[in-house]
């Protein structure tokens, strides 16, 4: 269950806004985090609290393929990235490094800036406790359940090619 | 099936793709720079497997902050350099290198028909090949290196059709920023853009390099051309193995298809801080100009230099102007340098770099500064992208840029 207050943005949030390329050789996502949105958005990672949300409108992660984007997100300590719709590498990187990704453009719609919102991953609920609407966020694929179930691509891959635990 | 569809079909063992379906395709090449590298190989080293699927088509290029612009970034190239050599990776630095997009399809690494993965967003540039070529994060590129293969899901197919004659100075980069401008940032997201049309038919290959290599800018997962005369001219000097040549069945139903007379349309700028906020150079006004940068993948090929190098000959740059010329490759630099191109820079006063990306994405070599406006060849003109985030970034063709250069403002190439 996650529980967090919600940092509204617009549409077309590129991953420069995310993390600029200046920060490409660090490696720590904490240190990662403390610089997440700071292009676009200075005092973010001071704002946040753990378990907070990230909400946008369309594609949201748009731009170059850096990992970092997402990985940032999660330094910073947001929990969840909700929008109506998020450009395609930005969707891979976080599933991948396990960053959840929700759509809903219903949520998005009716839910305003510093809202708290309470969410269920598995049933895809999306509660906005300040409103006390409920919201239902669209399922991923088949696959892309697949392989958040096995704990990401390195893990899917380790299955497929039969490598036995860490 | 359409080109793309037909390219990922062969690349998954199947007669027949469908857009939506989710497919496991072989990749003929996987690639990834000094920036993405490092945690490729972080997560490769987490699956547990102690060699590439295959050393001769998994390629390393040090281009983005090269050479080496700190002592963080020297290690981060020294480690990159090790794992390569243990691996017998192709490994591209210094004298024998550039930026990745222009030096793959140069070196004939990249050929019509192959899927192509890479650690960066503008791998689609060679889709101007006919190959079927899209970016991942590094995690996707690690599972690739390690077995040779990769998940995709199929993507629907947007036929773009340009009409017409194109006016002088109007070239790839226009075409795609006009697009761009036209569908906005996300009109193509998660599609194929094919394009088609008698003007692609008449556009040379560094214009159709310039234009796959946009195609992410609108959302899209690649861009792709048929393979024709110019494409063949191209890669036959270039390839050392065989290729395959696909093209989209005369039956075959697009998701969308957008029709465009351009014989009208002017050189394009893309306002800040967007790809999409495009309009044609006779409407910009008055915008003073700090720097000038060209450049970069999508546009720091020869005929790129040549087109800059034809406006700035025995022109002098405006004396509050920075221009800062980059090769996209060694071979773009000799070339460039034989036909006094690079002499007529330096006259002009260019700073020329060696091949690097540089100030596209605020390495080095050109940083912007709070407040200063930058007209760039470059592809994104992001918040920060290049430098500071209180900079302006105006993306333009290389003739626009170079006539800018001269007057200190935006500034069309018919006027100087
Ligand atoms: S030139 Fe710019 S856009 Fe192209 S690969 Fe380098 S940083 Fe990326």
């Amino acid at each position: 269950m996650i529980k967090g207050r919600v940092h509204k943005y617009g549409a077309n949030i590129d991953t420069d806004g995310i993390i600029p390329a200046r920060y490409a050789n660090l490696s720590d996502p904490y240190e990662l985090g403390k610089h997440c949105m700071e292009n676009i958005d200075v005092n973010f990672s001071k704002r946040v609290k753990l378990g907070d949300i990230i909400m946008a409108t369309t594609n949201f992660g748009c731009g170059s393929s850096r990992e970092i984007a997402p990985i940032s997100i999660k330094g910073a300590g947001i929990s969840c990235v909700i929008a109506k719709s998020f450009a395609r590498i930005f969707f891979r990187n976080a599933i991948n490094i396990g960053l959840p990704l929700i759509e809903s453009k219903d949520a998005v719609d009716n839910t305003d800036n510093g809202n708290e919102l309470e969410i269920d991953l598995s049933s895809g609920k999306i509660k906005n406790l300040t409103k006390d609407k409920i919201f239902t966020a669209i399922p991923y694929p088949d696959f892309v359940r697949e392989l958040i179930s096995a704990g990401g691509l390195i893990e899917y891959t380790r299955k497929r090619l039969k490598i036995g635990g860490k | 099936m359409t080109i793309a569809e037909k390219i990922l079909a062969a690349h998954a063992s199947k007669s027949k793709v469908k857009p939506g379906e989710f497919i496991n395709v072989k990749v003929d090449l996987v690639m990834a720079h000094d920036l993405t590298a490092g945690i490729a190989v972080d997560q490769f080293n987490k699956i547990g497997i102690n060699k590439v699927f295959d050393p001769k088509k998994v390629v390393f290029v040090m281009d983005h902050f090269v050479p080496n612009k700190d002592v963080v970034e020297a290690e981060q190239v020294k480690s990159l350099r090790e794992f390569a050599k243990k691996h017998h990776l192709l490994f591209f630095e210094a004298g024998d290198a550039g930026i990745e997009h222009v030096i793959l399809p140069e070196k004939g690494l990249v050929l019509p028909g192959d899927l192509v993965v890479g650690a960066d967003s503008h791998t689609c540039t060679y889709g101007a090949l006919g190959a079927f070529s899209t970016g991942m994060g590094s995690t996707d590129i690690a599972v690739a290196m390690a077995t040779g293969e990769i998940w995709m899901k199929v993507p629907p197919t947007i036929k773009f059709v340009y009409h017409g004659n194109l006016k002088r100075w109007v070239g790839g980069k226009d075409l795609i920023l006009y697009t761009i401008g036209q569908i906005g940032v996300d009109g193509a997201l998660y599609s194929t853009m094919e394009f088609t049309g008698e003007v692609i038919d008449k556009l040379s290959m560094d214009s159709r390099f310039t234009m796959a290599n946009m195609a992410i800018e609108a959302g899209a997962k690649a861009g792709i051309f048929k393979v024709d005369q110019k494409t063949l001219e191209y890669v036959k000097k270039r390839a050392k193995r065989p290729y395959k040549i696909y093209e989209t069945d005369e039956t075959e139903e697009y998701s969308q298809i957008m029709e465009y007379d351009v014989s009208n349309i002017e050189p394009q700028i893309a306002f800040p801080h967007s790809p999409e906020n495009t309009k044609p150079v006779s409407q910009v006004g008055d915008i003073k100009i700090d720097q000038v940068v060209i450049g970069s993948c999508t546009n720091g090929r020869l005929d790129d230099l040549r087109d800059a190098a034809m406006i700035l000959d025995k022109k002098k740059i405006h004396k509050e102007v920075r221009c800062i010329v980059i090769p996209g490759s060694q071979e773009v630099y000799l070339n460039a340098l034989k036909e006094g191109l690079i002499e007529r820079f330096i006259k002009a006063g260019a700073i020329v770099s060696t091949p690097t990306c540089g100030p596209c994405v605020g390495g080095h070599m050109g940083v912007l500064a709070s407040d200063e406006k930058c007209i760039s060849t470059t592809n994104r003109n992001f918040i920060g992208r290049m430098g500071s985030p209180k900079a302006e970034i105006y993306l333009a063709n290389p003739a626009v840029a170079a006539a800018s250069a001269i007057t200190g403002k935006i500034t069309d190439p018919e006027e100087v």
